[in-house]
């Protein structure tokens, strides 16, 4: 089943074009990652597809939501955490869980007790009265994370959710990915760092705004001749125009 | 204080340096020691302190305990002596958005009373890049386009040393290795350069290396001196269900740690409980195919984690 379709999506800003006619699909419960250098188009593109920016040509359905037609529903149908924003600082532990919950309008009994379990499976139980801004990074991660997918999204959208966090932490997250995929939940991820690259079922490859390589990790170092997903990436991305001399 | 420099080959040094924010403590007891002419990482993830400690070292900050000095002068009794010799390129974008390339390193060399002439062939090729956008300006630049530019401004005055926090975060591989090649040549010229970072893998561009965590170096060594250290036997497993591998594996007696890393999977383990041969029919019993092992040698971040793990 797709759960994400994308024909042909194209974002312009003035006579600048940061997402240039670009198609794909991503399958239920797939660990989809999407790559690219600094301004290859990647927040834009993911953007439209959270309902939260209109294209300018070409359609996404998300959720089974036209992201234009329908943004709204196709917003309550995701979770989304980034790594600069994802908690708020000055809210306690368990108030995080809950505001959250409310705004997804998960029913009053269900977010009680499921933040009750949530807090005893992240180990959380003790912290439930700390306030978010006293926790370490990583574990604020792992609660960002969790809070994200609390409302039972058939999708999650993970902007660069381990940049700058300690490396076992970094892998207990996948291992949270890992979870929440096999439980079904479809995961669009971005990450600089390559080796994460490797954990995706597919990768696809953003320079200056086109989808420039999309397939397995396997399948791409096959292609490339390349040892890991870091060499794949440098070979592609030298391919763009702010290279050219 | 005299100034040391002539008899020390040491650029900067630190003894016991110690900060607090209110009870939360930043560094515990800092000792470091930078030669001249060095690349010295500092390698840890976010909230171990690197930007505390640069932040002293650079005057901006008042330690708690202990002292350091740049180049010989005592970081809160001479700063001023300091910032006339450091570059220093923060963590967050800090130069001016709505100034152009061209301006924001007019800016600085000003503010250095230098031209932007005046030391060219430290930015030359640096400024290459930027070249054809020195009309545009910061704020719409790219992010591997500012930190080359903030790079640029570190520079304009010829420093002694250079205090560069984090300038690969959040920046692209391409990005990356070039800002790296950058500074190879860097040291070349003679600046000492101490850099920051949150990625592992950049631990073999630097000389030697700190790695940090809750405040506290964990080692200092050169990278070979580093992985050298690792005590334990390591072993790369790899399988076509990596998750579910992930599980067998911790489970099963002599298995030390267990942890993904790109492709395979890193199992520190103890020889004398069990063997390649063993492990190996006991995962394909256990139901995992197209399995795979083998002896490797650990990185960076296999000690990172194994140092971590006994510190805490």
């Amino acid at each position: 089943m797709k759960v994400i379709t994308v024909e042909r999506l194209t974002k312009k800003f003035g006579d600048f074009t940061a997402v240039d006619n670009i198609s794909f699909e991503v399958e239920k419960g797939e660990i989809f990652g999407f790559l690219g250098a600094n301004g290859a188009g990647k927040t834009t593109a993911m953007r439209m597809l959270c309902g939260l920016l209109k294209p300018t040509s070409g359609k996404a359905v998300v959720a089974g939501y036209d992201i234009e037609l329908e943004a709204e529903k196709v917003k309550r149908s995701i979770g989304y955490m980034s790594q600069k924003f994802a908690l708020y600082e000055d809210l306690k532990v368990w108030e995080n869980i809950r505001l959250y919950a409310g705004i997804y309008k998960v029913p009053e009994k269900e977010s009680k007790e499921k933040c009750d379990h949530l807090l005893k499976e992240l180990g959380l139980e003790d912290e439930r009265e700390a306030f978010v801004k006293s926790l370490p990074l990583g574990w604020k991660q792992k609660l960002a994370f969790s809070v994200s997918i609390f409302h039972n999204p058939g999708i999650v959208f993970l902007d660069e959710p381990t940049g700058g966090v300690d490396p076992a932490t970094r892998r207990q997250f996948w291992e949270m990915i890992y979870k929440a995929s096999e439980s079904g939940i479809t995961v669009f991820v971005t990450t600089h760092y390559m080796d994460e690259a490797e954990y995706c079922d597919r990768v696809s490859i953003m320079v200056d705004g086109r989808i420039e390589a999309l397939d397995s990790p396997g399948a791409l170092k096959r292609e490339y001749g390349a040892a890991d997903m870091d060499e794949v990436f440098r070979k592609l991305a030298k391919r763009s125009k702010i290279f050219e001399k | 204080m005299e100034r040391l420099k002539s008899q020390n080959r040491a650029s900067v040094i630190c003894t016991d340096l110690a900060k607090s924010y209110g009870s939360v403590p930043a560094l515990r007891g800092v000792n470091m020691e930078v030669t001249k002419g060095e690349i010295f990482g500092i390698i840890g993830p976010d909230g171990a302190g690197k930007s505390t400690l640069f932040r002293i070292l650079t005057t901006l900050l008042l330690p708690d305990k202990g002292k350091a000095y740049v180049e010989g002068f005592d970081t809160v009794k001479e700063y001023r002596n300091i910032r006339k010799i450091v570059g220093y390129m923060p963590g967050r974008f800090s130069l001016y958005q709505d100034l152009t390339v061209e301006e924001n390193l007019k800016v600085f060399a000003s503010i250095f009373n230098t031209s932007v002439q005046g030391n060219y062939h430290l930015i030359k090729d640096i400024y290459s890049h930027l070249e054809p956008f020195k009309t545009r300006r910061a704020g719409n630049l790219s992010g591997g386009m500012k930190q080359k530019l903030a790079l640029c401004c570190a520079l304009v005055h010829k420093p002694e040393v250079l205090f560069l926090d984090e300038p690969t975060t959040g920046i692209d591989p391409v990005s990356r290795k070039e800002l790296w090649e950058m500074l190879g040549n860097l040291r070349e010229q003679g600046i000492t350069i101490l850099v920051s970072t949150p990625y592992m893998d950049e631990a073999s561009r630097c000389d030697r290396i700190a790695l940090i965590q809750h405040g506290e170096f964990l080692k200092t060594d050169t990278p070979a001196g580093i992985v050298s250290g690792y005590s334990n036997k390591l072993w790369g497993i790899k399988g076509e269900k990596m998750a579910s591998l992930i599980g067998d594996l911790r489970s099963v007696k002599g298995i030390i740690s267990c942890f993904a890393f790109g492709g395979s999977l890193h199992t520190a383990v103890d020889e004398s409980v069990i063997n390649i041969d063993l492990l190996k029919r006991h995962l394909i019993d256990k139901g995992n195919i197209d399995v795979e092992i083998e002896e490797i040698k650990a990185g960076i971040e296999d000690c990172f984690m194994e140092l971590a793990e006994k510190s805490s």
